[in-house]
C-alpha cells in the first residue's frame, strides 16, 4: 500500500513465495497488519476496533437469530418470545444483538466526535470521512429496519413514523411511501422486505468499513497533535510510529476489554434498560401508543425533526422538518470544506475548543430533547439545538477558521511523544522502533 | 483518405457507439424495472375491499373506529355542541383551506359542511392518520380544539378534524364513504 515509508513483506518459505508469486495476499495482509501508526495515539483512538468488534458481534449473532425467526406479521412476534424462552441460549443471542447496536452507536458516536475534535476529516482525509459517513447512515438504515422486525407496538409505529418522512417528498411523496410499503399502510409485506434488507445491509457495511480503512491505510492515520508522520525515509518515519502488530492491537484489545465489561453488564443484567415496554405488546395498527420515541441512538434527530414546527417559505413544516433532520447529517458530512482553519487538531485551536464542547453538550440536550413528549419548552430547546447544530457547521467553522489564533504545534509526533515521555527518564516509554 | 472520409467514419462510429450505449441503457433500464416494481402493493393488496358499517347504536359523543386498507377509520357521531363549533370557524383560520374529501369537488373549501358526511353535519368520517408522520390521533375531544390530538409530534386537529395547530400539513384525510342506508356506511 501506499502511504508512509515501511518495509515491504518479503516471502520466507517456500510455500510462501510459491503463493506470492500467484496471489499476494499474505503481503496485503502483512502491510494492512504492521502499517505505521503515529505512537502519540490516545484512548480516542481504539473506537475503530470496537466498532470491528460490534460489526463481527452483530452479523454472527444476527446469522444464527434468523435460524430462529420468522418474518410474518402473524408469527414475528410470537417468534421472537420463542428464541427468548425455548432456543438455547436464544435468549442470550437476542440480548446480545439488541444491545450489541447500542454499544455499536455509543462507539460510533464516540469515533465521530474524535473525527470533529482533532480534525480527523481536513485533508487528506477527507473520502475515509465521507465512507465514514456512509457507514453511519447505512448503520441507522440497519438498526431501523432491525427494530421493526419484533413486530411490537414500537416496532409498528417507528416504521410508520420514519416510512412517512418520506411523504413529505412533493409530488411523488405518497407514491415512493406506498412503494416502500408494498401496501396502504405498514404491513407483512413491509416487514418481509426490512428483514431482507436488514440481512443485507451488514454486508454492504463491512464493504465500506474496507474502503475506510483502504481510506486511512493509504493517507495514514489521523492523531491527537494533527501533525503528519514524517515521510523522508523508513528510518524517519519509524520515529513518529509504531507498527499497528503488536502495539496497537494489544492497546485495542485492552482498551475492548473494559468496554465489554460494560457492555456485559446491560447484556445480563439490564438487557432491556435501553428498550421500551411497549415493544412487548404486539403491532396493532389501530392504537399508536401514548408516547412514541426511537432508541436512544436517533434521539437528537428525533428532536431536530420535531422542532421544525412552523412553514419556512414554501416549504411546509413537515418537510421543513424531515430536511432539517437528513441536512444535519449532509453538513456533517460536508465538514471537511466547511472547517477553514489549517490547524487539524483542536488541541491548538483556544477558540474552538469552546465551540466544539457546546456542540456535544448540545447533542445530549437534542438526545434528552428527543426524549420528551413535545410540549412545554421541549420544542423550543429543541429548535434552538437545531439552530446551534447548524449554526456549529455552517457559521462558526467557515468563520473560526479564518478569525482564531491558533497555539504553536509541535514539529513532529516524536517531539511531542518525547515531551511527554521522556527518552532517557525513570519510567520512559520503550522506543523499540530505534 | 480524403478529410471529409474520415469525418464521415468518426461520425458514423459516434452515432454506433451513442446508438449501442442508448440500447444498453435501455435494456439495463427495462431488466431493474421488474427488480424495483415488486415492491409495489401486489395484486392482492391493490383489490380495493369495500367496508359496510352499521352505526345504528351509535350515540351523539360516541366514536367507533373501522379498519379500512389497514387503516383505522373514525366515524364519528358529533354531539350539537361539536358541529356548531365546528361551523363557526373561520376559513382563514385553516391551516389547510382544502375539504381534503373525495366525495365533494376537489376545490372544495374546508368548510364543515364540506367534510361531515350528511347535510346536518352529525357524522363525521375520517381516516385516522395524522396527516404528519401517520400515526392515529387520540380522540374524544383531545388537543386543545376539543376535536383530536396526534401525540408523537403534537398535532392538534378541531371538531371537524381539520389541522389547526402542530407539524401536520393537511387536515384528515376523509375516504370514499356513503350511506347505503340510515343506518350502514359504506367505506371505499
Amino acid at each position: 500500500m501506499a502511504g508512509i515509508p515501511h518495509e515491504d513483506y518479503v516471502p520466507k518459505t517456500r510455500f510462501e513465495q510459491w503463493l506470492h508469486t500467484r496471489l499476494p495476499i499474505v503481503g496485503l495482509l502483512y502491510t494492512t497488519l504492521m502499517i505505521p501508526t503515529p505512537k502519540n495515539l490516545n484512548w480516542m483512538w481504539i473506537w475503530g476496533i470496537v466498532l470491528m468488534f460490534c460489526l463481527v458481534l452483530q452479523i454472527a449473532t444476527g446469522i444464527v437469530l434468523a435460524m430462529h425467526y420468522v418474518p410474518h406479521a402473524d408469527m414475528a412476534f410470537a417468534s421472537i418470545q420463542h428464541i427468548d424462552r425455548n432456543v438455547n441460549a436464544g435468549g442470550l443471542l437476542h440480548d446480545l444483538h439488541m444491545n450489541g447496536g447500542s454499544l455499536f452507536f455509543f462507539a460510533v458516536y464516540l469515533h465521530i466526535f474524535r473525527g470533529l475534535y482533532y480534525g480527523a476529516y481536513k485533508a487528506p482525509r477527507e473520502i475515509t470521512w465521507i465512507i465514514g459517513i456512509l457507514i453511519y447512515l447505512a448503520m441507522m438504515a440497519t438498526a431501523f429496519m432491525g427494530y421493526v422486525l419484533p413486530w411490537g407496538q414500537m416496532s409498528f409505529w417507528a416504521a410508520t413514523v420514519i416510512t412517512n418522512l418520506f411523504s413529505a417528498i412533493p409530488l411523488v411523496g405518497d407514491a415512493i411511501v406506498s412503494w416502500l410499503w408494498g401496501g396502504f399502510s405498514v404491513d407483512n409485506p413491509t416487514l418481509q422486505r426490512f428483514f431482507s434488507l436488514h440481512y443485507l445491509l451488514p454486508f454492504v457495511i463491512a464493504a465500506l468499513v474496507a474502503v475506510h480503512v483502504w481510506g486511512f491505510h493509504t493517507t495514514g492515520n489521523s492523531n491527537p497533535t494533527g501533525v503528519e508522520v514524517r515521510r523522508d525515509s523508513i528510518e524517519v518515519a519509524k520515529r513518529d510510529t509504531l507498527p499497528f502488530w503488536p502495539y496497537f492491537v494489544i492497546k485495542d484489545l485492552y482498551a475492548l476489554s473494559f468496554v465489554l465489561t460494560v457492555f456485559a453488564v446491560f447484556v445480563w443484567f439490564m438487557p432491556d434498560y435501553l428498550g421500551h415496554p411497549d415493544n412487548y405488546i404486539e403491532a396493532d395498527p389501530l392504537v399508536t401508543p401514548a408516547h412514541i420515541v426511537p432508541e436512544w441512538y436517533f434521539l437528537p434527530y428525533y428532536a431536530i425533526l420535531r422542532a421544525i414546527t412552523f412553514d419556512i417559505l414554501i416549504i411546509d413544516s413537515k418537510l421543513g422538518g424531515v430536511l432539517a433532520m437528513f441536512g444535519s447529517i449532509v453538513v456533517m458530512a460536508l465538514v471537511p470544506w466547511l472547517d477553514t482553519s489549517r490547524v487539524r487538531s483542536g488541541r491548538f485551536r483556544p477558540q474552538f475548543k469552546w465551540w466544539f464542547w457546546l456542540f456535544v453538550f448540545n447533542f445530549l440536550v437534542l438526545t434528552w430533547c428527543g426524549s420528551q413528549p413535545p410540549e412545554g419548552l421541549v420544542p423550543t430547546i429543541s429548535l434552538i439545538g437545531t439552530i446551534y447544530w447548524f449554526g456549529y457547521f455552517l457559521v462558526i467553522l467557515p468563520i473560526l477558521g479564518l478569525t482564531e489564533k491558533p497555539e504553536p504545534q509541535p514539529d513532529t509526533i516524536e517531539a511531542d511523544f518525547d515531551a511527554h515521555y521522556p527518552p532517557n527518564g525513570k519510567g520512559a516509554a520503550a522506543t523499540p522502533a530505534e | 483518405m480524403s478529410h471529409a472520409d474520415s469525418d464521415g467514419d468518426s461520425t458514423r462510429r459516434e452515432f454506433l457507439y451513442v446508438a449501442t450505449g442508448a440500447m444498453g441503457a435501455v435494456a439495463a433500464g427495462a431488466a431493474v424495472w421488474p427488480l424495483v416494481d415488486q415492491m409495489n402493493p401486489s395484486a392482492d393488496v391493490l383489490a380495493l375491499a369495500t367496508v359496510e358499517v352499521d352505526i345504528s347504536g351509535v350515540e351523539p359523543g360516541i366514536q367507533i373506529t373501522q379498519k379500512w386498507r389497514g387503516k383505522p377509520v373514525f366515524i364519528r357521531h358529533r354531539t350539537e355542541e361539536e358541529i356548531a363549533a365546528a361551523r363557526e370557524v373561520a376559513l382563514a383560520d385553516l391551516k389547510d383551506s382544502s375539504a381534503r374529501n373525495p366525495n365533494v369537488a376537489a376545490d372544495a373549501p374546508a368548510t364543515d359542511e364540506n367534510r361531515a358526511l350528511d347535510e346536518a353535519g352529525a357524522w363525521l368520517v375520517m381516516v385516522g392518520i395524522c396527516t404528519h408522520l401517520g400515526c392515529v390521533p387520540l380522540g374524544d375531544g383531545a388537543g386543545d380544539y376539543n376535536g383530536w390530538f396526534c401525540p408523537c409530534h403534537g398535532s392538534h386537529y378541531d371538531t371537524s378534524g381539520r389541522i389547526r395547530r402542530g407539524p401536520a400539513p393537511e387536515n384528515l384525510f376523509i375516504p370514499p364513504a356513503a350511506f347505503v342506508s340510515d343506518t350502514v356506511i359504506r367505506l371505499g
